[in-house]
């Protein structure tokens, strides 16, 4: 049995802790508001963006010569994953899902017979596979969204990844990120980014292609290669604008979440332990009392 | 007033505008070109320069954008902009200053990529002093 003054100690240091995750909560709640706005804000520009790419891509389709970027290399030996993770711990399963995930998924690549790099972003996704991937691990871009996320990190982001499929590094490349749902729910999510998966194939059984009969007239300036030649570099960015901005988002409700969660479980602990150490300074009064009247009774 | 065009301003940070108009002259990289409602339908690349508003028959707005994608069609023009901010907001000095520090990273360019990466750079930033220019 703990002393009266571990358990007082102890009570102490849970109270301390209780009093950290509570503001951590606090914090998290109002940056994920922000970067709620901030991930609402950015989404006209990438539908605005896929939408316009769609209907290029539609007029080009079967075109000979197609940008590479579009079109992929024709092969599909090399893979390039691409995890989105976070800069700091404590935010749940937030990390560990995702790792768990490219961990699968590189698995069954390879057991397909394909190569697989990673290009982690982030130094969590780093951190959790460095263990058995490690050896995959092509680089890691960290101080992602400081002090505040902007379109120049997406830029960043992208910018090596052509960079690496300009020098024939890999055939498809896979962005694995955390979809915000709701702040307490975020769903892993994978998606293509090269070769370039117009939103039409994608969507194709839900919206039927309204404005499928003013597509083909449309007019380009310059031409549509050219156009295209610009667009998809873009695109890119903007795609990896929207996972940063998901992820971002899903980090703080996962941070929000877990510290919700660890607040009320201090919480619990420090009543446990507040019981436990009553009873025991109970126990002590009783005992000292009895001593006194026995030793009454004995005279 | 039935003849407006719905426009659209979108950056990748935020949706800039968003109402219908009477008519929007945007810098293609091909020529400035005006939209009216019913206009043919047309995508183009945007150069750096002023996006002008036409409301009452008179311009209403004046926005800078540093490049972009413009999509017309007969209801509809959107404009998907790298860089876009209120003429009147930008600061000359600040330009100049920021076209001296370029200066500077052309001459410390050392691959012709990253020269041409501050070329651009250069190249936005001259558009935007003359945006300026145009308004004083």
């Amino acid at each position: 049995m703990a002393t009266l003054k571990s358990l007082r100690t102890r009570i102490n240091s849970v109270k301390s802790t209780r009093k950290i995750t509570s503001a951590m909560k606090m914090v998290a709640a109002a940056k994920l508001r922000r970067a709620q706005e901030q991930a609402q804000a950015a989404r006209p520009y990438a539908e605005r963006m896929e939408r316009m790419l769609g209907s290029l891509s539609a007029s080009l389709a079967g075109s000979e010569g197609a940008p590479p970027l579009l079109a992929g290399t024709g092969r599909d030996a090399v893979h390039l994953l691409v995890p989105v993770s976070s800069d700091r711990g404590l935010c749940g399963g937030f990390n560990s899902s995702i790792a768990r995930f490219v961990r699968a998924k590189a698995r069954r690549l390879i057991a397909d017979g394909k190569t697989v790099r990673i290009l982690c972003v982030g130094r969590k996704a780093r951190d959790m596979l460095r263990r058995d991937l490690g050896n995959l691990i092509i680089g890691t871009i960290d101080e992602i969204g400081r002090p505040s996320l902007g379109f120049h990190h997406a830029e960043k982001v992208a910018h090596r990844i052509t960079q690496m499929f300009g020098a024939g590094e890999f055939d498809v490349c896979t962005v694995v990120y955390n979809r915000f749902k709701s702040a307490i729910s975020q769903v892993v999510t994978e998606q293509q980014l090269i070769p370039f998966a117009p939103p039409a194939a994608r969507a194709e059984a839900g919206a039927p292609d309204t404005d499928g009969r003013a597509l083909a007239a449309y007019e380009y300036e310059p031409d549509e290669a050219e156009i295209l030649a610009d667009l998809l570099p873009r695109n890119l960015s903007v795609q990896v604008f929207r996972a940063l901005l998901e992820s971002n988002a899903s980090e703080h409700g996962a941070r929000m979440s877990a510290m919700d969660n660890a607040t009320r479980n201090a919480g619990d602990m420090i009543n446990k332990l507040t019981l436990s150490y009553n009873r025991q300074r109970q126990a002590m009064i009783t005992k000292e009392l009895i001593e006194i009247i026995s030793g009454a009774e004995a005279l | 007033m039935a003849d407006t065009i719905e426009f659209e301003l979108v950056s990748p940070e935020r949706l800039l505008l968003s109402r219908p108009v009477e008519m929007v002259v945007v810098p293609g990289s091909e020529g400035d070109f005006g939209v009216l409602p019913d206009h043919a339908p047309l995508i183009s690349t945007v150069r750096p320069g002023i996006i002008e508003v036409y409301e009452g028959g008179k311009v209403t707005e004046r926005i800078f954008v540093a490049g972009g994608f413009a999509e017309v069609n007969p209801e509809r023009c959107t404009v998907l902009a790298e860089v876009a901010m209120p003429v009147g907001e930008i600061d000359r000095a600040q330009v100049e200053q920021e076209l001296r520090d370029l200066g500077d990273d052309l001459a410390a360019a050392k691959t012709d990529e990253a020269r041409e990466d501050v070329q651009a750079k250069i190249h936005v930033a001259e558009s935007k002093l003359q945006a300026v220019a145009t308004v004083h």
